[in-house]
C-alpha cells in the first residue's frame, strides 16, 4: 500500500488511475448484464384460442382487438403465420416505441406463445406460413446460384457481406448475422418494414434455400487474410490506415529522429550552389 | 562526427579505387557523402511515401506474375468452393486464385493495397507539413508543384488499381469513373467510348486499365519522384527553427552513414508495419463482393480513402441538369468532379505565388514557419482541411447513417450547410488561435517563463518570479519572421499620385490580402525580460497589441 500511496504523484497515476476504473466498470457490466435471450420458434402443437388471448393482451392496443389494424398498425388479416413470427421471434414485436423502424431486440415471448399468436393470426385470413424444416434445410444447396441471388437482389441493401446499410429516413436494413434460416425465409416471404417481398414466383423455394446456405456460409466462414474490421468496407480501412499505418510511423518516426548533441553543421543553399 | 571515425575496409578501398580510375567519382561522392540533413520527424513522412512506392513496385511485381488482365468470361472451378461455377472474368478468377492458391499471394495482394493506402496517406500528411511550415516558400515552389501532380498520379493510379480486379466494388467505382466521363460537356460521351472502347462495361477496359496502371502511371510517378528527390537534395532540405539554425546553414547528420542508415532502418520498419497490418487486417475481401455484374451493387460501396472526397462531393450535390443547345449539361455529376478537387488542388498549386504576392516577400526561405506565426496561411490550411474532411465524411454517409443510427438525408443535409460554414469558421477561429499563441509567445519574450514562484518584496507587494528564455527556448519562440506591410491601398506618393503598386481592383485586392498577411502580435519594445526586470511585468498588463496593416515598420 505504501508503494502506491509513494507513487500517487507520478505523472502516469491519474491516466492508471481512470484506466483502471473503466476496466473495472467494463467488467462489473460484463458481470450484470448477462447474456442475450435465447429463443428458437416452436412447431408443437399451436393454440389459436391462447394466441388470441395474449394477441389482447399485448397487440391489440395498436393493432385493433380484431387485428383488423388501426391508424398505429396494419390490419394482420392475411399476414399469415410467418409474419407474426419473423416479428416476435427477432423481437420486433411488441414494437418499443413508434418511429422509423422496429429493430431486433431481445424476445420477450417464448416461442409457444409466439406459435399461438401465429396460428391465430393464421386463422383470421390464411398468409404466408412458417416453413418446416426441409424448406430452410442447406445441406446441398447451390451457394454459387444464392451468390448471383443475392448479389442481384439483397446486397444492394444488406452489404455484399451480409453486414447490412443504411436505407432512407432513419430505416436501416439489418445485418443478417444474427438471422436464423426460418427467420430469412419468413422475411422473404413476407417483406417486413421496407424490405420488398419475394414470393415463390419471384424467387423460388430452392432460389430461397440457395440464397439461405449462400449468407450462413458467408457469415460463418473464416476471414481469409486477418481480421474483418467488420466487413464494411473501404471506410475502416481507411481508418486503420490512417490512425494505425501512419500514427504508428509517426510515432517510430519520432524515435528515430529522437534529438542527438552531436550534430553537424553543413554549408547552406548559398553557401554551395553558387548561383545566388 | 569526424571523418577520422569512418575507417573503410581494405576490399572496398580497393573497389572504389578501381571505380574511381574508371569514373573519376569520388570526389562528387564525397561530396554527397558529407552532404548534411537536417533531423526531424515530419521530415520522415515523405520518406514514407517513397518507401510505400517502392514496396508497391515490388509486390506489384509479384502480382503481375499471376493476375490476367481479361475480361473472358470463363466458370469458376476454384478453391474458393463457395464460388464454384459461376460465371466470371478470368480478371476476376486470377485475383481470386492470387488470394487463395499462389503462395504468399493474399499477403502479397493486402500488402500492395495497404501500401497504397499508406501512399496516399503519406502524401497527403507530407504536403501538410510543407504547408503548415511554410516548406514551399522561394525556392521550393517547383518541387511544391511536383508533389501536386504526383498526389493526382497516385489518385489515378489507386482508382485503377482498385478497379482492376473486376470484383463488384470495382466495376461499381468503375461504372462511377465512366459517368464522369461522360459528364464532360459535349466531348464526354466520346471519350467514354474511347477509353471502354464502346459500350460500358466491354471488353477492352481491363487490359487498358492495366497497361496504364503496370506502366504508364508507375513510370511517370517514378520520373517525377526522381525530380522531386533532386531537386531537394539540390536545394537542401528545409529545417525547423532552431538554436544554431540559420538561413545560410543546414544542422543535421551527414548523409553517410548516418542518414544512408536510417533511411534503410526506416524502409525496413515501413516495410514490416505493412507486413504486420497485411498479416492481420483483411483488406478488400473481393471474395465477398463476387464477380461484377452491371446488375448489381452492394450497399456501403466505398472508394479507396483518397477517392472518398470525390464520393461525398457526388452524393451531397443535388440532382441538376441543364439543357443547352440540344447537349446535356450535367450538372449532378460535372460540379461534383470538378468543383472540390479543382478548388484544392488549383489553389494549392497556386498559393505560393499568391502569398508571394500579397506579401511582397522575394526572400528566399530555408527556415520553416511555425504555423502559428503565419496566422493566414494557417487559417486558410484548417479550412482547405474541414473542406476536405466534410466532404470525406459524407462521401461514407450511408456507413455513418448506419453505424450512428442518424437518418441518411439529414447527415447529407448537415454535410450541405457545412461546406458552406465550416471551412469560414475555422479559418477565422485558426487565425484567432494563431494570434493568440503569438501573443504567448510575445509574453514569453517580454516577460520570460513563470517558474511558479512567488515572493513578497519588503514593502508588501507580491510578485511572481520568471526567468528568461534559454538560447534554445528563444531560438523557437523569436523565429518569428513577418515581410513588412506593403504601402496602403490608395496612398498617394509626394506628387499626390496613386502608387502604381496600389492602383486599380487589383492594387486593393493585393491591398486587403496584405493587411491580412501581415497582421500580427509584436512585443511591445521595452524589454525582453532578461536580467534584473524578472517579475515587473505583472504590473505592466497587457503587453503585446496586435498590429496590421500599414503599421508594418513595427514588425518584430
Amino acid at each position: 500500500m505504501s508503494s502506491i500511496i509513494a507513487r500517487r504523484r507520478h505523472p502516469a497515476a491519474g491516466y492508471a488511475a481512470i484506466a483502471g476504473g473503466l476496466v473495472l466498470a467494463g467488467a462489473l457490466y460484463g458481470a450484470l448484464a448477462g447474456g442475450p435471450a435465447s429463443a428458437a420458434p416452436g412447431q408443437s402443437s399451436a393454440s389459436p384460442a391462447n394466441g388470441r388471448s395474449l394477441f389482447i393482451q399485448s397487440c391489440a392496443t395498436c393493432h385493433g382487438i380484431n387485428a383488423q389494424g388501426t391508424s398505429q398498425a396494419p390490419s394482420l388479416i392475411g399476414a399469415g403465420a410467418a409474419a407474426v413470427d419473423f416479428q416476435m421471434s427477432t423481437g420486433r414485436m411488441p414494437a418499443k416505441e413508434p418511429g422509423a423502424e422496429n429493430t431486433r431486440k431481445p424476445v420477450t415471448f417464448s416461442p409457444q406463445q409466439i406459435a399461438d399468436i401465429a396460428a391465430w393470426i393464421q386463422s383470421l385470413g390464411g398468409g404466408p406460413t412458417i416453413p418446416d424444416a426441409t424448406q430452410v434445410n442447406t445441406s446441398g444447396a447451390d451457394t454459387a446460384l444464392g451468390e448471383e441471388l443475392f448479389s442481384a437482389s439483397c446486397a444492394q441493401c444488406h452489404n455484399a457481406g451480409g453486414s447490412g446499410g443504411a436505407l432512407t429516413y432513419g430505416k436501416t436494413a439489418p445485418s443478417l448475422v444474427a438471422s436464423t434460416p426460418t427467420q430469412i425465409y419468413e422475411a422473404m416471404m413476407t417483406g417486413p418494414e421496407a424490405m420488398p417481398v419475394f414470393g415463390d414466383g419471384t424467387v423460388t423455394p430452392d432460389e430461397k434455400r440457395a440464397i439461405i446456405a449462400y449468407i450462413t456460409q458467408t457469415r460463418t466462414e473464416a476471414n481469409p487474410g486477418g481480421f474483418s474490421l467488420g466487413r464494411t468496407g473501404t471506410v475502416t480501412e481507411g481508418i486503420v490506415v490512417w490512425l494505425g499505418g501512419l500514427g504508428f510511423l509517426v510515432l517510430i518516426a519520432m524515435w528515430l529522429t529522437a534529438r542527438r548533441k552531436d550534430a553537424v553543421v553543413g554549408p547552406g543553399h548559398h553557401a554551395e550552389s553558387g548561383d545566388h | 562526427m569526424s571523418d577520422d571515425a569512418v575507417k573503410i575496409p581494405g576490399a572496398l578501398s580497393g573497389v572504389g579505387g578501381w571505380l574511381d580510375d574508371r569514373f573519376h567519382g569520388a570526389r562528387g561522392v564525397r561530396v554527397l557523402m558529407k552532404k548534411v540533413f537536417p533531423d526531424h520527424w515530419s521530415f520522415m513522412l515523405g520518406e514514407i511515401a517513397l518507401w510505400s512506392f517502392v514496396i508497391l513496385l515490388l509486390t506489384g511485381t509479384y502480382l503481375s506474375l499471376f493476375f490476367v488482365p481479361s475480361t473472358t468470361d470463363i466458370v469458376y472451378h476454384g478453391s474458393y468452393a463457395k464460388l464454384n461455377g459461376i460465371h466470371m472474368s478470368e480478371a476476376y478468377a486470377s485475383t481470386l486464385r492470387i488470394s487463395f492458391d499462389i503462395r504468399g499471394g493474399l499477403l502479397i495482394r493486402q500488402i500492395h493495397h495497404w501500401a497504397a493506402n499508406l501512399f496516399m496517406v503519406a502524401i497527403m500528411a507530407h504536403m501538410l507539413r510543407v504547408f503548415f511550415t511554410g516548406a514551399y516558400r522561394k525556392p521550393r515552389e517547383v518541387n511544391w508543384l511536383i508533389g501536386i501532380v504526383l498526389f493526382t498520379l497516385g489518385m489515378l493510379e489507386g482508382l485503377f488499381g482498385y478497379s482492376l480486379p473486376d470484383d463488384q466494388l470495382s466495376g461499381a467505382g468503375l461504372r462511377i469513373f465512366e459517368g464522369v466521363l461522360q459528364g464532360i460537356p459535349i466531348v464526354g460521351t466520346y471519350l467514354a467510348y474511347f477509353l471502354f472502347g464502346g459500350a460500358f462495361p466491354g471488353s477492352a477496359i481491363v487490359p487498358r486499365m492495366y497497361i496504364i496502371h503496370v506502366l504508364l502511371i508507375p513510370g511517370l510517378i517514378l520520373a517525377l519522384v526522381s525530380a522531386h528527390l533532386f531537386i531537394m537534395f539540390h536545394q537542401k532540405h528545409t529545417q525547423m527553427p532552431m538554436h544554431g539554425n540559420t538561413e545560410k546553414n543546414v544542422v543535421g547528420q551527414p548523409f553517410w552513414p548516418y542518414f544512408m542508415l536510417k533511411g534503410q532502418a526506416w524502409f525496413f520498419f515501413i516495410f514490416g508495419a505493412l507486413v504486420v497490418l497485411s498479416t492481420f487486417a483483411q483488406i478488400n475481401p473481393v471474395w465477398l463482393y463476387g464477380p461484377y455484374t452491371p446488375l448489381a451493387i452492394s450497399s456501403a460501396s466505398q472508394p479507396d480513402w483518397y477517392m472518398g472526397l470525390l464520393e461525398g462531393a457526388l452524393r451531397i450535390m443535388p440532382a441538376w441538369e441543364i439543357n443547352f443547345l440540344g447537349h446535356t449539361l450535367s450538372m449532378s455529376v460535372l460540379i461534383p468532379f470538378a468543383l472540390p478537387l479543382g478548388i484544392i488542388f488549383t489553389g494549392a498549386a497556386l498559393w505560393p505565388f499568391f502569398e508571394a504576392w500579397a506579401t511582397g516577400d522575394k526572400a528566399e526561405h530555408h527556415i520553416n514557419d511555425r504555423p502559428r506565426n503565419a496566422p493566414v496561411r494557417t487559417g486558410i490550411g484548417v479550412a482547405a482541411i474541414s473542406f476536405y474532411g466534410i466532404l470525406w465524411a459524407e462521401g461514407a454517409n450511408d456507413v455513418l447513417a448506419d453505424k450512428l443510427q442518424i437518418p441518411l438525408y439529414t447527415i447529407t443535409w448537415i454535410a450541405r450547410v457545412a461546406f458552406f460554414v465550416v471551412p469560414i469558421g475555422a479559418y477565422f477561429v485558426t487565425k484567432r488561435i494563431c494570434l493568440g499563441l503569438q501573443r504567448k509567445d510575445a509574453e514569453l519574450l517580454t516577460h520570460g517563463v513563470e517558474i511558479g514562484i512567488i515572493r513578497q518584496l519588503p514593502h508588501g507587494e507580491f510578485i511572481e518570479e520568471a526567468r528568461p528564455l534559454t538560447n534554445e527556448e528563444n531560438a523557437v519562440v523569436a523565429s518569428k519572421h513577418i515581410a513588412p506591410a506593403l504601402p496602403a491601398p490608395g496612398r498617394l506618393d509626394p506628387n499626390g499620385i496613386p502608387e502604381p503598386a496600389a492602383r486599380g481592383p487589383l492594387g486593393w485586392a493585393r491591398g486587403v490580402a496584405n493587411r491580412a498577411f501581415t497582421e500580427t502580435v509584436v512585443p511591445d519594445g521595452h524589454a525582453n525580460g532578461h536580467g534584473e526586470h524578472n517579475g515587473h511585468a505583472v504590473a505592466d498588463g497587457e503587453h503585446a497589441a496586435i498590429t496590421g496593416g500599414d503599421s508594418g515598420d513595427q514588425h518584430g
